[in-house]
């Protein structure tokens, strides 16, 4: 990490994390850097969860038969890494922590629209959380975090407790995304046009319309589920005229979205990292906005794209197919913007940017694969094998884990004031990007070779692949692990930051680092858009 | 060069017309995206290099798209991709529309195993026999919660939904064995939940299914002697085994199920509940016919009616034959000549 010029002894006394050292001042506060913060504290906490149990399947696959669990112990143990991943970790990792710490930082606001609401959000993900992993460890619900009928309706696990935590949960992204769309819209500093606004508050912004729209259905599901459980209302039944499709249908309307809820932040983080790593402004700002908007409405319908194997009329397949073509569409767009943003510019090797260089390249490989499920035909091979497992790990895996430690490098001077050793950074960012290919390329080939998902015991000649995989997690566990623990130790040790040590022209960067309780003494001024490098006179003549 | 591109993509064996079509545009879409990502790697560590930022920041240009550079990013996947979704699909509308000279034959799947039934003909377990060169219509449903049937060498799989049923379509060009996965995950034994294809050349297919018309068992499969057999003790077993419903928890594949399964039961060394072990010899088959919870083999739950005074002398003899016969398979037998059916009498 590049020092900055005069390095200050300490942090400015008046940042918001010296605004009360009390864990009341904390469980109160409305402060939406601190419910960032937590926010962060929690869904690191949970990502780790979910590792673990990740671990616990790669142990478990690394032989046929029987390694460290029996089926039911495996069947549940997959249900809690999707259930915690999904919902404890991916959902709210982006937009919960770094949305809350940043939007209002990066618009010249004081606060989110609801900072009482804010509040309110942790709290509903802490018991939604609590109530789903009560659940888990108590009766542990094999279901898979799908929930499909009827087996859903039907298992002897407890499936009730986890249904309810995630519900619950559901609220808390809910309220999330209300408070950003107000908050955009209302509290934007004077001369900050839409057109002015960071990509990642776009991002983030894009993110919030579909976790408004897509979570109530959501809910609606699950308590569907619930019912037919509790008192067989015969909704996803046909011995009582319900239809067990129904429930994917409603599922994936929400859960598609969802994918979007968990990529389209990372896409607003790689925007910012991208220009200000390599000191260029966005190659096109308004494709990069579109195409957000793009993905957020046409993502509302590709659901039937994972039900090309169940049933659906064929006419069914072949819209969702085409559909999910201008999906990948956008991906591709911004893809070769972030790209064209390196040309000429000033490329600094740190942390972020190398992240951002495995998430361009991850997205694109898993759109491509996603690209390739979208042909209808070839699904039919893929569907519900290692392959769908592969393809959106490079997605949730290989964009959005990369794109959130991309963030949580980028902007940790901007919430802890201090600075991380940028060498170890370097090198944990190689082996968590060596990791990434080597556990999750075998089980591509896996898919290919016909592996079916959620298998705790396979025939022989799978294993090959299966120890490669194995061997790649632990080795992208380890890098997971170091950055841990000099992360934990630059909190405490790490050279004190500066206002701006990575030179960013973003405009979270206008407030001091740690920035102070109300962000800004005086409203900054906006005369240009953000990461904006060039003197004036170097303007190209062909620009927008 | 299908077969190359083949091995290196890890793509099983080419098990009906359908794969070989559908592989051709796996290979053109991963070569494109090889291409392509080779070609984005390429951009972007050749940026790095080039625009490495020394010791401090240099100035840079402003540089924002023209016009026809955005439209090239969109036109250029776009058109791609519409090209592989017209191929695409043209193969899925095919894959899903089965000609009309299709055999059909029922699948029902059922927590963990296939079931086969041809229309008017014989059914079996976990084994499906079909024609080589002639498509066959599957038609596909289950008796409890989703699954789906999947044949790696045939590319495709279909859910089996309860209550309702759903269709697809294959044609194995030649005879072989394919294995049957189930891809929708069911509960606790999904990953147990397998079978066979086997593909018999169509002289072959006749003559098995003639046999399993007139309830010919194991002996009158090809491969084996052509000529029925009297009916032996173990071929009573089996009669026996099914309307006595044995067979609805032990199975005869290998694969556990309520019961132990009977495949290579007779002379295996058994553990049991709480612990000792048993030699399965016919003294224990008959007992536990008898006296199912005398002796409950470790990891099975004591469910097991007695038959004492259901099953006569004979018939419970014949049980024990049956199980005797029942072996695994062993080097050069093939897997229409195992006893992986149950012919079911009109």
């Amino acid at each position: 990490m590049s020092p900055s010029a005069a390095e200050p002894e300490r942090l400015p006394p008046d940042n918001y994390l010296a605004d009360g050292h009390t864990l009341w001042s904390w469980l109160t506060t409305k402060d939406h850097k601190r419910i960032g913060v937590m926010f962060l504290g929690l869904t690191l906490f949970f990502f780790f969860m979910g590792g673990v149990f990740a671990l616990a399947l790669r142990i478990e696959l690394l032989t046929p038969g029987r390694t460290i669990m029996g089926h039911l112990a495996y069947n549940r143990m997959f249900t809690l890494h999707g259930v915690t991943m999904v919902w404890l970790f991916m959902i709210p990792a982006i937009p919960s922590a770094f949305g809350n710490f940043l939007v209002p930082l990066m618009i010249g606001a004081r606060d989110v629209a609801f900072p009482r609401l804010n509040l309110a959000s942790v709290y509903l993900y802490v018991l939604g959380a609590s109530i789903a992993l009560w659940g888990m460890f108590e009766g542990g619900a094999d279901t898979g975090w799908t929930f499909y009928t009827p087996y859903s309706t039907t298992t002897g696990t407890a499936v009730l407790p986890v249904l309810l935590g995630v519900f619950i949960i559901g609220f808390s992204t809910i309220v999330t995304g209300l408070n950003f769309i107000a908050t955009v819209h209302t509290l934007r500093a004077p001369g900050l046009g839409w057109m002015k606004l960071p990509l990642f508050v776009w991002a983030v912004y894009g993110t919030a319309i579909i976790q408004v729209l897509a979570t109530p259905v959501l809910g609606m599901v699950l308590l569907l589920v619930a019912l037919e459980r509790v008192v067989g209302a015969g909704i996803f039944d046909p011995a009582r005229g319900g239809d067990p499709l129904l429930f994917q249908h409603l599922f994936w309307f929400y859960s598609h979205p969802a994918v979007y809820i968990m990529v389209l932040p990372s896409m607003g983080v790689i925007s910012e990292a991208v220009s200000a790593f390599s000191r260029k402004n966005a190659l096109s700002y308004r494709m990069i906005v579109y195409s957000t908007l793009g993905i957020s409405f046409v993502g509302f319908f590709t659901w039937g794209h994972h039900m090309f194997a169940s049933g659906q009329s064929t006419f069914g397949a072949g819209a969702f197919g085409a559909m999910s073509m201008l999906v990948a569409i956008f991906t591709a767009i911004k893809i070769f913007s972030w790209l064209g943003t390196l040309y000429r510019g000033s490329i600094a090797v740190e942390a972020p940017l190398i992240y951002t260089l495995g998430f361009m390249f991850f997205l694109f490989f898993g759109g491509m694969i996603g690209v390739a499920y979208a042909t209808t035909s070839l699904n039919l091979h893929w569907h519900d094998t290692y392959s769908v497992v592969a393809h959106f790990h490079f997605i949730m895996v290989g964009a959005t884990v990369m794109a959130f430690l991309a963030a949580l490098h980028y902007w940790f001077p901007k919430m802890f004031g201090r600075t991380f050793p940028g060498k170890l950074a370097n090198g944990a960012a190689l082996l968590v990007i060596f990791g990434f290919i080597a556990t999750f390329v075998p089980q591509f080939l896996l898919g290919n070779l016909g592996m079916p998902r959620r298998y705790a015991d396979y025939p022989p000649h799978f294993q090959t692949l299966h120890v490669a995989s194995t061997t790649g997690a632990s080795l992208l566990a380890f890098g997971l692990l170091c950055i841990a623990g000099y992360l934990a130790w630059s909190l405490r040790y790490g050279a004190i930051a500066g206002d701006d040590p990575w030179g960013s022209e973003g405009f979270e960067w206008k407030s001091q680092s740690p920035p102070p309780t109300h962000n800004f003494p005086v409203t900054p001024e906006y005369p240009t858009g953000p990461h904006e490098y060039a003197p004036r006179e170097a303007e190209v003549p062909h620009a927008a | 060069m299908n077969e190359l591109l083949r091995r290196l993509f890890f793509l099983p064996e080419q098990g009906s017309t359908f794969a070989v079509k559908v592989d051709h545009l796996h290979y053109f879409l991963f070569l494109t995206t090889l291409v392509v990502a080779t070609g984005i790697g390429v951009t972007g560590l050749t940026f790095l290099v080039r625009y490495h930022r020394g010791t401090a920041p240099t100035p840079t240009p402003r540089v924002v798209a023209p016009p026809w550079l955005e439209g090239l990013f969109i036109g250029v996947p776009l058109s791609f991709f519409l090209l592989w979704f017209v191929l695409g699909f043209r193969q899925y509308v095919w894959v899903s529309s089965p000609p009309r000279d299709a055999l059909d034959v029922y699948v029902t799947g059922k927590q963990w195993m296939w079931k086969f039934t041809y229309p008017g003909g014989p059914s079996a377990i976990d084994t499906l026999v079909v024609p080589a060169g002639r498509p066959v219509r599957l038609l596909i449903t289950s008796r409890d919660v989703i699954h789906s049937f999947y044949v790696p060498d045939f590319r495709m799989k279909r859910d089996a939904v309860p209550g309702r049923y759903t269709e697809i379509w294959f044609e194995a060009p030649k005879p072989g064995r394919h294995l049957v996965l189930c891809a929708e995950y069911c509960g606790l034994d999904h990953s147990q939940m397998r079978g066979e294809v086997v593909v018999l050349k169509p002289a072959d297919f006749e003559a098995w299914r003639a046999a399993q018309l007139g309830g010919v068992p194991v002996a009158g499969l090809p491969g084996a002697a052509t000529k029925p057999q009297p009916e032996s003790m173990a071929v009573r077993g089996e009669h026996v085994a099914a309307a006595q419903g044995c067979l609805q928890c032990h199975t005869i594949t290998g694969a556990p199920h309520i019961g132990p399964t009977w495949l290579g039961l007779y002379g295996r060394r058994e553990p049991l509940e709480g612990g000792g072990v048993v030699l399965a010899d016919e003294a224990y088959l008959t007992e536990s016919m008898m006296d199912p919870l005398a002796k409950v083999v470790a990891g099975y739950v004591p469910v097991m009616p007695g038959y004492h005074g259901l099953l006569s002398a004979e018939d419970a003899g014949a049980l024990v034959e049956f199980i005797k016969s029942l072996q695994p398979t062993r080097p050069g037998v093939t897997a229409a000549q195992e006893p992986a059916y149950v012919p079911i009498r009109r």
